[in-house]
């Protein structure tokens, strides 16, 4: 299948007065239509700005350094801005963390949806409302004929996101990007959002990147997934094979250190030392001062995504396998 | 234990680690990059180093009477037809320099300003740490006060705190403590807003948890408040303090311009203006010029550089 | 139990939240009354970990504020070493410095303004030491935390959460504490971090013959650090139970359904049926059993009584259908067929 999204070798660049922060570096994935790609990494891995660059929203000075992104067969990432706002919302949805601050306090939930469907979308007020609720329905919002006409406050956290959801959908995205859309709820409602969100992809096809620090979710939701560290994907692939006979040392690492229910282990296995700022990022490969199997290339050379066994990871261990069978 | 264990801190050693982070900061930065704040920093620099060091800077000591010559009186500025080169901006009425009682009197003008600013960021900032700590019905009592304070205007509170001091007291003291009723007369107008300032911040800062944590410990409320909450408050008062200090100057001149400020034995720069303004339509214009000059360049200085602080010190403007 | 170190016995805690409570109550009008914690009971033994797991509006911070003295109970009460806690860090009979307590947040638990040093020192007022042994004794305990005596001399900025998190647990550990009250320590690190901080609140739990009430939302976390653990769902304690026997045998419906819905990278199939709805608005929680409006086996009995806490052997449950064992027994949903 043709891949909808395809980025390669984006690299994000911050200018401060002191130096250049490059906080993301040579990332390059695809996502197809109706599939769920996971960007997992931990706090500063760069998988947020990532997200942001795909949308164009990073914060000056943050800027798109090199690479190309593409949407469809349309290259996005040199638009100006008025294209820009164009793709956003009409062919890209969003979906952020907190509910309580994507949507606009001041305007009815009808509103908020009926603007956007009018504004990407040739609809008259009747037209518009009648899909906004619609989109309700779809999105599980009980009563939705009522509720549309109130206010954000008036929802519990859950239906909320759900709302946030079906705004994201409104216009028919064919690519999705979510950030952490489940970091703020509860444990309950989250698994309730990730069924929805799979649900919601699967009938709608589109692309969804789903950009996460919480593995588990990761692991319910996507079909592949990429796991970011100091700026880089270290390894990408489907995301049982990423879970269970992950490739790359510090995925290896990530995978012990998740404490799991029933675990018979007294102490969590852990990987020393915590990931560099992106102004201390070490040469070769990034990882290599806390890995336990590192070698003579490791603190030399950069290693690119190479095959093994499942997933693709950035390690030269695969390549020393590969000469050694 | 071996010396590695064992940190010594020595005050110069710390003062030295502070100044190392002042130069590497993001502060001195920002300052560097902006001409106009560049400027108004040694405008300032100019003033303050000219008044503390008034009777070695100024060319005359124009408080003199035994070096006062009413012969030199209604001199213009140096550089006209009838100017004098020994007194460079020319003599008012009585033979005075008018640059030297301009410095003498930014003296005065600066002394005022800042202890007042003082008196009013002290008594400010711990009637708002109460409030806002305790809460309660002191909080409530306190800002009250404020809010019914702050429907006056600071200038007529000053005006009717020097009126009622001034009939207090006995005349033979009113000179000798007229600064001093000045002082209080602008701190006092001056509070509230720094109460409000510290009390949003000690309401915020009393629900963190090293707050919590200081109550487990077993740390006393008012060390708490005083060690804990209030170096984390104090950057926002700083900011309104140094936009407080051209208010100060200000009212200070308003006052001495009104005739109820300081004595004029101690003039101020507004003292100065008063006495020119006299002249003015006599055509001696210089004697209300310079003064009045002198005072919106220091006043404007000081604030500039008061907005200055407060844009570089905002974390979301950075 | 005689060798319980903590016994909370009834607790509860009702915050009083109307805007203007002179003006409402003079005018006749409704008090906004917030019951947080409603009859919580439950002891811990010496050098044991107790669990407390909970989601929004479960009241569990609450509970571990009111361990600790930092607010007064509204009802019931709390024995440390059979003395009242009565006020932040333990109270009269009780020695200062006995509880002590790690915060969530690693930002705003260490006072930004002040040096690693002087944080850790002030947890040892009650210790008599000389300024001098205090430094040292500071260092030690960075030494112990897995950093370095040198890190005194820095201010909290200069480190990373996790190690914030450090810094907060030898602070706390700086009075010789024989309870720690620890409120989600972990949430707001990343997984390798947090497996750093859980590995070494375990060593100096055994070095130190500590007993740990530890709070979180995730129950994968709970698992891991607990003997026993209690469920909380809106202010109510609605199972206790040995760890290893409440992830095999859930008995209460809340407990099964949180079960279901965690998410698991076992990647299988599984029925999540019971996760429906959300929790309730802690203000105005539903009668009779507060579970009642999203539990499968909810009848009229459940909409009506509020079930206690009922149970023997360290087990409890607060539910009328296992009382009438009316419940199916429970499916492991991870050993279910694709």
């Amino acid at each position: 299948m043709v891949a909808l999204l395809k980025v390669k070798n984006l690299r994000v660049e911050i200018p401060t007065r002191r130096e250049l922060l490059v906080p993301v570096d040579d990332v390059s994935f695809e996502i197809a239509p109706g599939e769920i790609l996971g960007v997992v990494g931990e706090s500063g891995a760069g998988k947020s700005l990532t997200g942001a660059a795909v949308i164009g929203l990073l914060e000056p000075p943050g800027r798109v350094g090199a690479g190309e992104i593409h949407l469809g067969n349309r290259r996005i990432d040199n638009l100006p801005y008025r294209e820009i706002r164009k793709i956003r919302g009409r062919e890209i949805g969003m979906i952020f963390q907190d509910p309580l601050t994507s949507l606009n306090p001041v305007y009815t939930i009808g509103r908020q949806l009926i603007e956007t469907l009018q504004t990407h979308q040739d609809l008259t007020q009747s037209q518009a409302k009648a899909r906004a609720i619609e989109l309700l329905q779809e999105v599980g919002i009980p009563a939705a004929a009522e509720r549309i006409n109130q206010y954000p406050h008036q929802f519990s956290g859950g239906m909320r996101q759900r709302v946030v959801i079906s705004l994201a959908l409104a216009n028919n995205p064919k690519l999705i990007i979510a950030d952490e859309p489940t970091t703020a709820l509860d444990v309950s409602v989250q698994a309730q959002i990730i069924k929805l969100l799979k649900r919601l992809a699967a009938d709608h096809g589109a692309a969804v990147m789903l950009v996460s620090h919480d593995m588990g979710v990761i692991a319910e939701t996507c079909d592949r997934v990429a796991v970011m560290y100091a700026g880089r994907i270290v390894e990408i692939g489907e995301v049982h094979n990423v879970v269970e006979r992950p490739n790359h040392p510090y995925t290896q690492g990530l995978m012990a250190a998740i404490p799991r229910l029933g675990g018979k282990d007294e102490t969590l296995a852990h990987i020393k030392g915590s990931m560099p700022r992106p102004n201390a990022i070490p040469n070769g490969c990034a990882f290599h001062p806390r890995c336990p199997h590192r070698f003579k290339p490791c603190d030399r050379d950069r290693p690119d995504l190479m095959k093994g066994q499942g997933s693709e990871a950035a390690c030269w261990l695969l390549q020393k396998e590969k000469a050694n069978v | 234990m071996s010396e590695q264990h064992l940190p010594n801190i020595t005050l110069g050693r710390r003062m030295g680690e502070a100044m190392v982070r002042f130069a590497r900061s993001d502060l001195l930065f920002s300052f560097v990059r902006q001409p106009v704040i560049v400027l108004a920093f040694i405008i300032t620099v100019v003033f303050v180093l000219a008044a503390t060091f008034a009777p070695l800077v100024a060319p005359h000591d124009p408080f003199d009477p035994a070096t006062l010559n009413l012969m030199d009186a209604f001199y213009p500025p140096a550089w006209t037809e009838e100017g004098n080169e020994s007194f460079f901006l020319g003599t008012d009425n009585q033979g005075r320099d008018i640059l030297s009682t301009i410095i003498y009197g930014s003296r005065i003008s600066l002394i005022v300003g800042f202890a007042a600013v003082v008196f009013s960021i002290v008594l400010g900032v711990l009637v708002g740490l109460l409030s806002g700590f305790v809460g309660g019905w002191i909080d409530a009592v306190l800002m009250r006060i404020a809010d019914i304070q702050l429907t006056i205007p600071g200038l007529l509170i000053a005006l009717l705190v020097d009126g009622i001091a001034r009939s207090a007291l006995p005349s033979g003291a009113r000179e000798e403590i007229a600064i001093y009723v000045v002082i209080f007369a602008i701190g006092i107008s001056a509070w509230p807003q720094y109460a409000r300032v510290a009390r949003s911040g000690a309401m915020s800062e009393k629900v963190k948890d090293y707050v919590a944590s200081a109550r487990i410990i077993g740390t006393p409320s008012w060390i708490i408040l005083l060690r804990h909450v209030l170096p984390n408050i104090l950057g926002p008062v700083l900011v309104l303090g140094t936009i407080g200090l051209a208010l100060a100057i200000t009212s200070e001149a308003t006052l001495s311009f009104l005739g109820v400020g300081v004595p004029p034995t101690t003039p101020s720069l507004g003292t100065l203006i008063r006495i020119g303004n006299d002249f003015l339509f006599s055509g001696e214009w210089w004697i209300t010029l310079f003064p009045a000059a002198a005072l919106v360049a220091l006043v404007l200085a000081v604030n500039l550089l008061g907005d200055w602080l407060r844009d570089a010190l905002n974390p979301k403007l950075r | 139990m005689s060798d319980a170190l903590l016994q909370v016995k009834n607790l509860s805690k009702t915050f009083d939240l109307t805007e203007n409570p002179w003006l409402t109550t003079a005018t006749g009008g409704k008090r906004v009354l917030l019951p947080a914690v409603d009859g919580v009971s439950f002891e811990i033994p010496k050098g044991k970990t107790f669990g407390l797991v909970g989601e929004s509006g479960s009241g569990k911070s609450t509970v571990a504020r009111m361990c600790v003295g930092l607010l007064q109970p509204s009802g019931g009460e709390i024995g440390f070493a059979g003395k009242r806690v009565t006020s932040p860090g333990g109270g009269r009979g009780i020695g200062r410095g006995r509880l002590q307590m790690i915060f969530q947040d690693p930002f705003a638990s260490v006072n930004p303004r002040w040096r690693v040093v002087d944080i850790i020192r002030e947890a040892m007022r009650a210790k008599n030491l000389s300024s001098r042994d205090q430094i040292a004794r500071a260092g030690a305990l960075l030494d112990q935390v897995g950093l370095t005596a040198a890190d005194g001399e820095k201010f909290p900025h200069e480190f990373s959460g996790g190690q914030r998190q450090r810094i907060s647990i030898a602070r706390a550990l700086a009075s010789e504490p024989e309870f720690l009250v620890c409120d989600e320590p972990t949430s707001a690190l990343d997984v390798s971090v947090q497996a750093q901080i859980l590995n070494l609140m375990k060593e100096l739990q055994n070095e130190l013959g500590l007993t740990y009430l530890f709070i979180s939302h995730d129950l994968a976390v709970v698992s891991h650090v607990s003997d026993v653990v209690g469920v909380m769902y809106l202010g109510r304690l609605v199972e206790i139970a040995p760890k290893a026997k409440l992830f095999e045998a859930p008995q209460h419906p809340y407990t099964r359904m949180l079960l279901e819905a965690i998410p698991r990278l076992d990647l299988k199939e599984r029925h999540q049926e019971s996760v429906v709805g959300e929790v309730a608005n802690p203000l105005n929680p539903p009668k009779g059993c507060h579970y009642h409006p999203r539990c499968p086996f909810a009848d009229k009995r459940c909409k009506k009584d509020d079930p206690k806490l009922r149970g023997t052997d360290g087990m409890a449950v607060a539910c009328h259908g296992v009382e009438e064992a009316r419940l199916p027994a429970w499916k492991d949903p991870t050993l279910q067929p694709a």
